[in-house]
């Protein structure tokens, strides 16, 4: 039995039908990443397995027990940081290890704390409320927060997708290197191929919706750390880069509706708006009625 | 083939309370009929002043610029521009908002023409079933499909594209990357755009300028691109060539990340721009 197992998992709202035939397998220190477009159900996905949302079909196991609500045995990080404003850093990474181990020593939730927000070189903004930090920075809090449960598997969804092309490829080495650390179960929704490619050891894409289901995996054996550069020359890079967008947009396309229609596109030359109207109404210029003026030279 | 836009010693310089910056310096550029070229470069480079001063919506503090042999002084509807946020009137359908243009530009041209060929813009970016839809009802791509096909519709002499995909997800602009050749292809449209994503200046251009970073940014290097035409995503990645060139280009790109960085760690060195920028002031 695979550690996360999602099981022919299905979820539709109201009418429309979200997900379908959802079957996943996810092994204890694996790191999954989970690619597709905007709007196909990512998020719901994750929700489902975070236990914020319940399937209408299937059955979702984490270490073979069902899961029915949301726990600290799964951390989440998500897209908008949502964090509490009001408290600094270090509180809401403390807020939530008080959930978690309500048991603990005050002194030993405090050194909790700082060991995780140290783990995302947070200390020195510690004391930082959420609007004094940049994008970036609260997106480690919330790494931060979720990491501090020590749950046995991390969910991030989208948690690079507000975040600058720099900020995104630094932020993008973090997560490599915690990962290195810990050694956690991780599952990451992305809707970028590459970053996909960069971070997990799996890539499995989400088809378009609706009805999104899962596609084919793509396993990548490039060995962690991978460089940024160098992986340019691996050619499972290059396969897997094509392979995985040929699919997405495959899937996509099926669900174009596609009717054939006439169009006409009338030919007429656009208008100099720089010069002053002509007084009246005037015929518009075609074309084929464009006079060249010949001009002989001796 | 003859130069059909001409940009020469094009210099921005804005007047900053440090007194002026230059941030654009001696910008030259010339591009042939039909071509598409893709300006590429760090954000806060310079690149979108390089076009916004050609949309004429930014003015020069020195140089020329000569579209098809006429001198380019303000805006105009002879060049398209696709900005970075579609910029619609969230008031009017994706029919009406392209056809405010339309009916200025075609105005002696009788209505149902006018409406042709909004209609035929609008289908052509995928948006038949939508067009009578308001901005907010669309998604995002869906929103910058219209602001493609509002640039085209104008049969503008050139196309100016600002990070047109630069707030989509990699996958809509793989998407949205496809429809705006294919409407290239079809228009021979000659078309300037703005980006920092290699392999989408890699896809679609004939030559991609690297720009240095600013402030005085001007063109570093340029790079040919010979990838065989009509492209095809699937077919450009196999190409032999991709990944040398896409890797030159990050390395250009993080060559010149670094020296900024440099640059922004130790700030108030002798104001050196400043000292070329007075030159320039005092000249004009």
């Amino acid at each position: 039995m695979a550690f996360l197992e999602l099981k022919n998992v299905g979820k539709h709202f109201g009418t429309t039908e979200v997900l379908r035939d959802i079957d996943l397998s996810i092994e204890q220190g694996e790191f999954v990443a989970i690619v597709g477009f905007s709007g196909s159900g990512k998020t719901t996905l994750i929700s489902l397995i975070a236990g914020l949302l319940q399937p209408d079909e299937g059955t979702i196991t984490l270490n073979d027990l069902e899961i029915s609500a949301p726990g600290p045995d799964r951390g989440i990080v998500f897209q908008n940081y949502s964090l509490l404003p009001w408290l600094t850093a270090f509180e809401n990474v403390l807020l939530a290890v008080e959930q978690a181990f309500p048991n603990w020593s005050a002194a030993k939730k405090r050194q909790h704390t700082e060991k995780y927000l140290a783990l995302v070189n947070l200390s020195p903004a510690r004391d930082r409320k959420p609007g004094e930090l940049s994008g970036g920075m609260k997106q480690r809090v919330a790494v931060a927060r979720a990491l501090a449960l020590e749950p046995q598997i991390l969910l991030l969804d989208e948690p690079l997708s507000a975040l600058d092309a720099l900020t995104r490829a630094t932020l993008q080495e973090e997560i490599s290197r915690i990962r290195e650390e810990t050694r956690k179960t991780v599952v990451l929704i992305t809707n970028d191929p590459d970053e996909g490619i960069y971070l997990a050891d799996r890539i499995i894409p989400l088809t378009a919706g609706p009805g999104a289901t899962l596609g084919p995996s793509f396993r990548v054996d490039i060995p962690h750390p991978r460089d940024r550069k160098s992986i340019n020359h691996h050619a499972q890079f290059k396969t897997m880069r094509r392979g995985i967008g040929d699919f997405l947009l495959g899937s996509r396309r099926e669900h174009h509706q596609f009717a054939t229609r006439k169009l006409i596109l009338p030919q007429i030359e656009p208008e100099d708006l720089s010069l002053p109207r002509p007084m009246g109404r005037r015929r518009p210029v075609r074309p084929k009625e464009i006079q060249r003026e010949l001009i002989e030279l001796e | 083939m003859s130069d059909f836009l001409e940009l020469f010693n094009l210099t921005k310089v804005y007047a900053t309370p440090s007194g002026p910056t230059v941030i654009v310096k001696d910008f030259n550029l010339r591009i042939k009929r039909g071509e598409f070229v893709c300006l590429i470069g760090h954000s806060g480079c310079g690149k979108s002043t390089v076009l916004s001063m050609i949309a004429g919506l930014n003015e020069l503090s020195g140089g020329g610029m000569i579209l098809a042999g006429r001198e380019l002084v303000g805006p105009g509807p002879d060049r398209g521009v696709v900005f970075q946020s579609p910029c619609l009137l969230p008031w009017l359908t994706a029919f009406e908002n392209v056809m405010l243009g339309v009916d200025q530009v075609f105005h002696p041209a009788p209505k149902p023409e006018r409406r042709q060929i909004a209609e035929y813009y609008l289908s052509v970016v995928g948006l038949a079933h939508a067009m009578h839809k308001k901005p907010a009802e669309l998604s995002q791509g869906m929103r910058q499909r219209v602001g493609i096909a509002r640039a085209f519709a104008l049969s503008p002499r050139m196309l100016l594209l600002d990070e047109p995909f630069g707030m989509l997800d990699s996958l809509t602009r793989m998407e949205l990357q496809q429809v705006l050749i294919e409407l290239w292809r079809r228009d021979q449209k000659t078309a300037l755009m703005v980006t920092h994503d290699v392999d989408e200046a890699l896809f679609l251009s004939d030559r991609i300028v690297m720009m240095t970073n600013g402030p005085e940014a001007e063109v570093g290097a340029i790079l040919e691109v010979n990838f065989p035409r009509p492209r095809e995503r699937g077919a450009v990645l196999e190409h032999p060539d991709y990944y040398k060139l896409r890797e030159y280009l990050i390395d250009f790109l993080e060559v010149r990340a670094h020296k900024k960085n440099l640059v922004t760690h130790h700030p108030p060195v002798e104001p050196r721009p400043a000292a070329a920028a007075s030159v320039l002031v005092n000249s004009n």
